[in-house]
């Protein structure tokens, strides 16, 4: 059964050979002490100076982002030229909302199964607390007439004309963070999915509190060692995802008011993922590559997928991608050892396991003969999510593979999923398998 | 312009538009400089020239990359004899450039690269200057460094087109400024990339641009109102810096300004005169010595033919030094992996780096590199891959040996290993290697990045290849190598020591802090000796001074032990031989112009020269030209005196002897005159 010889959905074989990842900072309403390139520099620095290779032997350098600054134009350049890749490698930026991170890795993987790259640099980088806060129309309408005023006469005659509403900005995040169709904000379509399922504000309270006492347990064990130290300029260091509330419980968690739906929601700050800051970076590789710099390896990238659903019933995007991986593969839940879905909201995950229990769903959704079953809860998301760690939407996708191959490593298990919904309704999933050299 | 003549030096080409390119390409020489040579065929170049049909205008440029023109031939100058020799070489030069000024057609100087002191005085005899806004491009008139001040005309013509205040600031401290600063003060009328260089020379002849005229406001800075006035304020400033009697040169500049300024016929012939008595001082000459020192210590960080220079670099221990160190080298262009245990010790060197960037650097993108470069590795990744590995931990063998037995197998083959250890044996340290001929001492000194000197230390088991490479990596990061023969207190800190406990003894004989340190300063030392020692810390003068009294004939004073013992650490506790205030400033401290003792001073310098002497007996360092280097630019010892055995060379020999001798009937036997005076006594 464990022997599956060319099934990889990739021509040529996908090697992950490293990754690090920053601290993720929760956003404190202001712009944080890293911009997005900055982030993904304090990754990108340590992963490339352990190499046996140098940055300049990288083939391209991928990375997912959202919003990158006004400074960031094709913020992947900008990373590569700072992390001491020379001008010849290329760089290139993608961008599938929040899973931008995991469509960077699948870019690579694409890349090195053509055989058109044999070592990438692929991750994923968000800023959110650095998100821009844009002037609106009127003021740039305004401010184009300003300039055009020649005269003292005519600027006076301009200023008179400015009003309170010309200074009303525009919140560069929460217009990122609502469906440009729908026009509902992700939150609203997690209160969606909580409707259609049934799910309580209980279940959801519950769920992030287990979200954050397994990251908990996790840093109590140093389990996460693929996060590098990250300084600042002013003297101060980072070590760990700073969104932990080890002192929540279920009674904090229910006195939050619903934030989206406010009045009758029950989707709160509690049971959402945090807004936050943070960058995932990892070395894939072809075997070619592997053997040419005798890198070690810690897994292999064996298929991806991508699936469309209802804008506003995003969150059940995961669903839907890592469903056809298990046909593709011929695999059931149990032979997934582990499974990493990210946690946008938890009612979206619990709505993802629901889901996938329900034959009318199953069938109807998924085009498949009846339920999927029941995914154990005891493999998911093992060592947190969203909710507890953070979701820098750019980055979360990256930091899922990794962590991913991280558990698989330390249980010494086989396979893993890593899964996220997409805002504007879509779902992408990638399955790894831990592997410790090329050898098939 | 018929019949093309040749020159040695420089090139002359007439192109369509009848505009004449003068190139300058010093004959045998890596920079462009003026010679007497050089001079006489540029009178030739004007003769060419001045035939007619005459040109569109002239543009000065140089045939080197690296430059336009450093200055006078430095090596000239050490061989003028006297007065009149000297009074007729800068006479030469003013004549040149009035030639020059007084063209009947426009003149341009195409600046890029360096362009200093004489170049820059040539330039200005020039209608306009353009100059290249790179990075490279540095103008100034840094004469006073060497014991002068401009004498080609630069006195007159800077003060006359910027105004006497910048004009006077930038001669007065030679400091050098670039382009874009250059353009903001008016030195010169267009600061452009490269790319537009040569069109903007074109262009000023082409266009027949005027000058406007000097502007009034600047005019009334010459006036003969506001000199007295003005040159009061000069002078204030100058002797906070350098006194008269050390430094002669700027005071005789504010002279020459406030009484030859509104008559700048007079002021040229006595800009000259001047000039040729600065020349004929001792200060100049020691001054020029100590530039020619500086070029020797870069001599010797000459890289093997066949080595490759450093890229990478690795530093273990990010205390004061090894922080410092790190942040350096990344200032230097170098790759920097920064190892320590503690990363909120690391957080705090790159809060220093992006403090010393910012200074230096002022561009943010370049601030940004230089941070990217210093890379902070709690987990060591940087070994493998660094070029060089200097570990600055603490002095502890156990600790230095168990990282070197572990850094060992993972270096690589070619890679170096320098340790910045100030007091144990490279001979016990490097036990612990299998390769014990590959470490070599690197010893910097606190502040790393205002020190210019690194010690360069071996053992008669070092590898000289390695040393070689060592001293290279120095002189690679803007340093100067000083090859010192591993011993207690190296060179600098030897010397230094029993100059440090004889201002302890005299306070414990109480003698007053401001006298002790007053007579230091009055000698020509930068910092006195108690504040110095405050300033490095008692702890940590007692710690070298307890290693140093070991080996060799020193005594550490007992209220060293006290001091230490209460709390009284100097500038960090806020007290030690002065009480601190916020500022790091002790109140009531010494100053150069207050009241000295010349016993005092005599005691202090002269043990500091016994031990130099001592040194150079036992071969620390290799001659007493490195000596002299090595103190100068170690500890700041008065460079107008040119360095401890230049100043015995000047007092006489035996005559500085028996002065000890003296010293040691009245003071006793810390004065005793090292066995290695009479070696010196029979040389001179």
């Amino acid at each position: 059964m464990s022997v599956r010889k060319n099934t990889s959905r990739f021509a040529r074989a996908v090697y992950v050979v490293d990754g690090a990842r920053t601290p993720f900072l929760k956003s404190k309403g202001k712009p944080g002490p890293f911009t997005a390139a900055n982030l993904a520099v304090s990754a990108g620095r340590p992963l490339m100076v352990r190499q046996r290779f140098l940055a300049s032997d990288l083939d391209e350098v991928i990375v997912g982002c959202v919003m990158p600054g006004p400074d960031e134009a094709n913020i992947a350049r900008v990373i590569a030229l700072r992390l001491g890749c020379k001008e010849h490698v290329p760089a290139w930026t993608v961008q599938r909302n929040c899973a931008s991170g995991l469509q960077a890795l699948d870019c690579a993987a694409e890349n090195i199964a053509s055989g058109r790259s044999n070592l990438i640099l692929a991750g994923g980088v968000e800023s959110m607390s650095h998100a821009p806060v844009l002037y609106n129309n009127t003021m740039v309408e305004w401010l184009a007439d300003f300039s055009r005023a020649k005269t003292l006469g005519q600027k006076i005659g301009a200023l008179i004309k400015l009003r309170g509403k010309h200074l009303k900005p525009i919140i560069g995040l929460i217009r990122g963070l609502t469906d440009p169709i729908v026009g509902l904000n992700m939150g609203q379509t997690a209160e969606n999915l909580a409707y259609r399922f049934n799910i309580s504000r209980t279940q959801m309270d519950e769920f992030a509190l287990e979200s954050h006492r397994r990251l908990a347990y996790a840093q109590d064990q140093k389990y996460l060692d693929e996060i590098e130290v990250m300084y600042d300029y002013r003297g101060n260091s980072y070590n760990q995802d700073d969104g932990l509330r080890r002192e929540t419980d279920l009674v904090q968690l229910a006195k939050l008011k619903p934030v989206f739906d406010r009045g009758f929601g029950s989707v709160t700050a509690g049971n959402s993922a945090q807004v936050t800051d943070g960058a995932a970076m990892l070395i894939l590789a072809s075997e070619e590559a592997v053997k040419k710099f005798d890198l070690p390896v810690i897994g292999r990238i064996i298929d991806a997928h991508w699936a469309g659903v209802d804008p506003a019933q995003m969150g059940l995007g995961p669903a839907h991608a890592m469903a056809p991986i298990l046909q593709r593969q011929g695999l059931k839940l149990k032979d997934i050892d582990y499974w990493e879905v990210n946690e946008a909201f938890a009612g979206q995950v619990l709505a993802c396991i629901e889901a996938w229990k329900s034959d009318e769903y199953c069938r109807n959704e998924l085009g498949l003969d009846g339920a999927l079953g029941e995914l154990d809860r005891s493999r998911l998301n093992v060592d947190g999510g969203g909710v507890s760690i953070g979701h820098p939407v750019g980055a979360s996708g990256a930091r899922i593979v990794l962590h991913m191959l991280k558990v698989l490593q330390r249980a010494e298990a086989k396979r893993g999923i890593a899964s996220l919904c997409i805002g504007g309704g879509q779902g992408g999933a990638m399955l790894v398998e831990r592997v410790s050299g090329v050898t098939p | 312009m018929k019949g093309k003549k040749a020159y040695k030096h420089w090139r002359v080409e007439r192109d369509e538009q009848g505009i004449v390119w003068v190139y300058f390409d010093k004959a045998d020489s890596n920079a462009n400089s003026l010679s007497i040579d050089v001079l006489k065929e540029l009178n030739g170049v004007l003769d060419e020239m001045l035939t007619k049909p005459l040109p569109a205008g002239v543009i000065f440029l140089s045939g080197k990359s690296n430059g336009f023109i450093a200055g006078a031939d430095i090596n000239e100058f050490t061989k003028v004899k006297n007065y009149d020799e000297a009074l007729s070489f800068i006479q030469l030069g003013q004549n040149t450039i009035d030639r020059i000024a007084t063209l009947p057609f426009t003149s341009v100087a195409m600046i890029n690269g360096f362009c200093l002191g004489g170049g820059l005085e040539l330039a200005l005899g020039c209608t306009f200057r353009v100059a290249d806004d790179g990075a490279k491009t540095k103008l100034g008139l840094p004469e006073v460094q060497l014991g002068i001040h401009p004498g080609f005309g630069g006195t007159v013509r800077l003060t006359q087109l910027i105004g006497a205040p910048s004009a006077m600031d930038l001669m007065l401290t030679g400091r050098t400024v670039n382009a874009k600063t250059a353009w903001k003060m008016g030195i010169v009328d267009f600061s452009v990339p490269t790319r537009h260089l040569k069109n903007a020379a074109r262009s000023a002849i082409m266009e027949r641009m005027v000058r406007k005229p000097v502007k009034s406001s600047v005019k009334f800075t010459n006036s003969a109102l506001v000199r007295p006035f003005l040159a009061r304020i000069m002078r204030k400033k100058t002797s906070q810096k350098a006194m008269r009697e050390h430094y002669p040169s700027p005071h005789a500049l504010i002279d020459l300004w406030r009484k030859y300024a509104g008559n700048p016929r007079a002021m040229m012939q006595e800009e000259g005169k001047s000039v040729a008595r600065l020349v004929t001082d001792s200060t100049a000459r020691n001054l020029v010595r100590v530039f020619f020192l500086r070029d020797h210590l870069k001599e010797l960080g000459k890289l093997p033919a066949s080595e490759n220079k450093i890229f990478n670099v690795h530093v273990v221990g990010a205390g004061v030094m090894g922080g410092d160190i790190a942040v350096w080298c990344a200032l230097q262009g170098l790759q920097v992996t920064l190892q320590d245990r503690k990363p909120e010790v690391l957080a705090k060197v790159l809060q220093r780096a992006y403090k010393l960037f910012d200074k230096r650097l002022k561009d943010r993108l370049l601030v940004q590199a230089a941070m990217d470069r210093l890379i902070p590795d709690i987990g060591g990744y940087g070994v493998e891959r660094a070029d060089i590995i200097v570990e600055a931990i603490i002095e502890n063998v156990e600790a230095k040996q168990g990282l070197y037995r572990s850094l060992e197998p993972r270096m690589k083959p070619t890679a170096l290993l320098t340790t910045n250890t100030s007091s144990i044996p490279l001979e016990i340290l490097s036990q612990a290697l299998k390769k014990p001929e590959r470490l070599v001492g690197l010893h910097f000194f606190n502040p790393v990045a205002q020190m210019p000197l690194i010690e360069i230390v071996t053992t008669p088991r070092t590898d000289p290849i390695c040393a070689q490479r060592v001293a290279a990596f120095a002189k690679q990061i803007d340093k100067l190598p000083l090859p010192v023969k591993s011993g207690p207190g190296f060179l600098v800190n030897r010397v230094l020591m029993p100059y440090l406990l004889e201002a302890v003894e005299l306070y414990t004989e109480g003698v007053s802090q401001q006298l002790i340190d007053n007579s230091a300063l009055y000698f020509g030392m930068p910092m006195g000796p108690l504040h110095l020692a405050d300033t490095v810390g008692l702890d940590i003068c007692l710690s070298v001074a307890e290693i140093l009294s070991k080996q060799l004939n020193v005594k550490v004073p007992n209220v060293l032990r006290e001091k230490v013992a209460r709390g009284e650490l100097g500038v960090k506790t806020g007290h030690g031989f002065y009480a601190y205030s916020g500022d790091g400033k002790p109140t009531g401290g010494g100053s150069a112009s207050g009241k000295v003792s010349k016993d005092v001073t005599d005691r202090l310098i002269g043990r500091m020269i016994n031990e130099a002497v001592a040194c150079l007996r036992e071969g620390v360092v290799t001659d007493a030209d490195l000596l002299d280097a090595g103190v100068i630019f170690g500890t700041g010892f008065a460079p107008f005196r040119g360095g401890p055995m230049q100043y015995v060379k000047d007092n006489g020999t035996n005559t500085y002897a028996t002065r000890l001798h003296d010293l040691q009937t009245r003071y006793g036997d810390s004065f005793k005159p090292d066995a290695g005076w009479s070696k010196l006594a029979n040389q001179s």
